[in-house]
C-alpha cells in the first residue's frame, strides 16, 4: 500500500455545515472519499492509500487541480483507492465537496 | 407492489447506502460506527489490499413505514460484499442489540460469503451472526433478508439468510451456498458452467428460489418494490419453535423426494406443474406471480 499526503492551500473555505460526507466505494476502478472538517479554512489535507504504487505524480496533479478548482478549505479528506483513473478521482472529489455543501 | 413502472429505480444497481436511503423512511436512518469512526479491517493491509472505512457494511437504526427497525446493508462492490472480522462483528452487534431492544431487523444481503483473506475470523463471524440471529428470533424478533444485490447471497451469507424469518427476492437476486465458480472449480465445467448465465439463474436465481419455497416474497428489481416487500415481510409471523422446525424438516424431506433427481431448474418447474417451464425466465413479474402463486411450494418461517 502506498500512502500519500497532500497539504494544499485552497481558493476558499468549503461551503455547507455538514460535518462528514462519504462518496464512492472501494472497488476496481473506483475509490471512496471521506470528507471531514477540522483544518484551517485556507487549507485542505488529503490522505491517500492506494495499492497502485508509483503514481504519486498523478495524484499530486489531480489533487492540486482539485484545490485550484473547488473551494475545499477546512476539509480533511481521506481516500481509499481501488485503482481509480484520474478522471474518476477528480469527479469523486468534486462530488464530495458538493455533498458537504448540501443540508443534511 | 410488483408492477413495473416507468420510474423504476434498480435495487441491483444501487449502492448499499443508496438502498438504505430508499428502503427506510426519508431521513430516519442513523448509522452506528460510520466511516468516520474508521472501524475497518485490520487484515487487508497485510495483503496490500485497500480497506474500506465501513468494512463493506452499514448498520444502524431507522424507520420502515413508521415502524422502528434496525438495518444492515452489505456493499457488494467492495470485495464482493465478503464477510470479514469487522464486517461480521458489526452485524453480530446489531443482532444482539435487536434482541435486547426487541426490535425487528432488516438485512440487505449482497455478499459472496466469507472474505478469504480473513478466513478464520470470517468463518467465526458467520457462526456468531447465525447464533445471534437465532437467539434474536427466539425472542420473537423478526430478522428479514432482502436479496437483490450484485454479488448475490452466497456461502456463509446464504446460511445467514437461511436463518432469517422471511426473505424477499428479485429476479436478479441469487441465493445459494456454493456459487457458480465454486461449483465449476470443484466439480468441473461438465457439472456446472459458471459462464452459462441462464443456467446460473435457473439454479440459484430469484424465480427458482421463489418457486421451490426457498424465499417468501418475489418483487421487481426496484427500490420501492423492495420497500413494499420488506413492509409485507415484517407483517409475517415471528415464531421460531419446535413445531416450526418440525414442519420445515418435513417440507425439506418432501422437496428432496419430489425434486431430488431433477437435473435442471426447468425440470423442477415442470414437476411443479408450471405451464411451459422453458418460458419462466422470460416472464415479467406479474405474469410470473400469476403462475407461481398457484404452483409454488410454500415457504415457512423456518425456511
Amino acid at each position: 500500500m502506498e500512502n500519500l499526503r497532500y497539504e494544499l492551500s485552497t481558493t476558499g473555505p468549503a461551503g455547507g455545515t455538514r460535518a462528514v460526507a462519504l462518496v464512492g466505494v472501494v472497488a476496481s476502478g473506483n475509490l471512496e472519499v471521506l470528507l471531514e472538517r477540522g483544518e484551517a479554512p485556507d487549507r485542505c489535507v488529503i490522505d491517500i492509500a492506494t495499492p497502485a504504487h508509483g503514481f504519486a505524480a498523478l495524484w499530486q496533479a489531480v489533487t492540486a487541480d482539485f484545490a485550484a478548482r473547488m473551494a475545499a478549505g477546512g476539509l480533511r479528506i481521506t481516500i481509499n483507492d481501488g485503482g481509480a483513473r484520474p478522471d474518476t478521482v477528480a469527479l469523486r472529489l468534486a462530488q464530495g465537496v458538493r455533498l458537504m455543501e448540501k443540508p443534511e | 407492489m410488483t408492477s413495473p413502472s416507468p420510474t423504476r429505480h434498480s435495487w441491483y444497481e444501487e449502492s448499499a447506502r443508496g438502498r438504505l436511503a430508499h428502503l427506510l423512511d426519508p431521513g430516519s436512518f442513523t448509522e452506528f460506527l460510520g466511516p468516520e469512526r474508521r472501524e475497518f479491517s485490520p487484515h487487508l493491509g497485510l495483503f496490500n489490499l485497500p480497506h474500506q472505512l465501513d468494512d463493506g457494511i452499514i448498520v444502524g437504526n431507522g424507520k420502515l413505514d413508521g415502524r422502528p427497525v434496525l438495518a444492515a446493508a452489505q456493499e457488494g462492490r467492495f470485495m464482493g460484499g465478503a464477510i470479514g472480522e469487522v464486517h461480521g462483528a458489526k452485524l453480530t452487534g446489531l443482532l444482539r442489540a435487536a434482541r435486547q431492544m426487541k426490535r425487528d431487523v432488516v438485512i440487505l444481503f449482497d455478499t459472496g460469503g466469507v472474505r478469504l483473506q480473513e478466513a478464520n475470523a470470517g468463518e467465526l463471524a458467520i457462526s456468531e451472526i447465525i447464533r445471534a440471529t437465532l437467539e434474536t428470533r427466539a425472542e420473537g424478533v423478526r430478522v428479514i433478508g432482502l436479496l437483490g444485490g450484485r454479488a448475490g447471497c452466497y456461502g456463509g451469507g446464504s446460511l445467514i439468510a437461511g436463518c432469517c424469518s422471511a426473505l424477499v427476492i428479485s429476479e436478479q437476486g441469487r441465493l445459494s451456498v456454493s456459487g457458480p465458480e465454486v461449483i465449476e472449480t470443484n466439480k468441473g465445467v461438465e457439472e456446472f458452467d459458471s459462464r452459462d448465465r441462464a443456467l446460473v439463474w435457473r439454479t440459484m436465481g430469484g424465480k427458482h428460489r421463489y418457486l421451490i419455497g426457498g424465499v417468501d416474497l418475489f418483487v421487481d428489481d426496484d427500490v420501492a418494490a423492495f420497500r413494499a416487500g420488506a413492509v409485507a415481510a415484517l407483517e409475517r409471523p415471528a415464531a421460531l419453535n419446535q413445531a416450526v422446525l418440525a414442519a420445515e424438516q418435513a417440507r425439506l424431506e418432501r422437496r428432496l423426494a419430489r425434486f431430488g433427481d431433477a437435473a435442471d431448474g426447468a425440470e423442477v418447474w415442470a414437476r411443479l406443474g408450471v405451464p411451459h417451464p422453458a418460458t419462466v425466465p422470460d416472464l415479467d413479474t406479474s405474469a410470473f406471480l400469476t403462475i407461481a402463486t398457484s404452483k409454488r411450494e410454500g415457504a415457512d418461517a423456518a425456511r
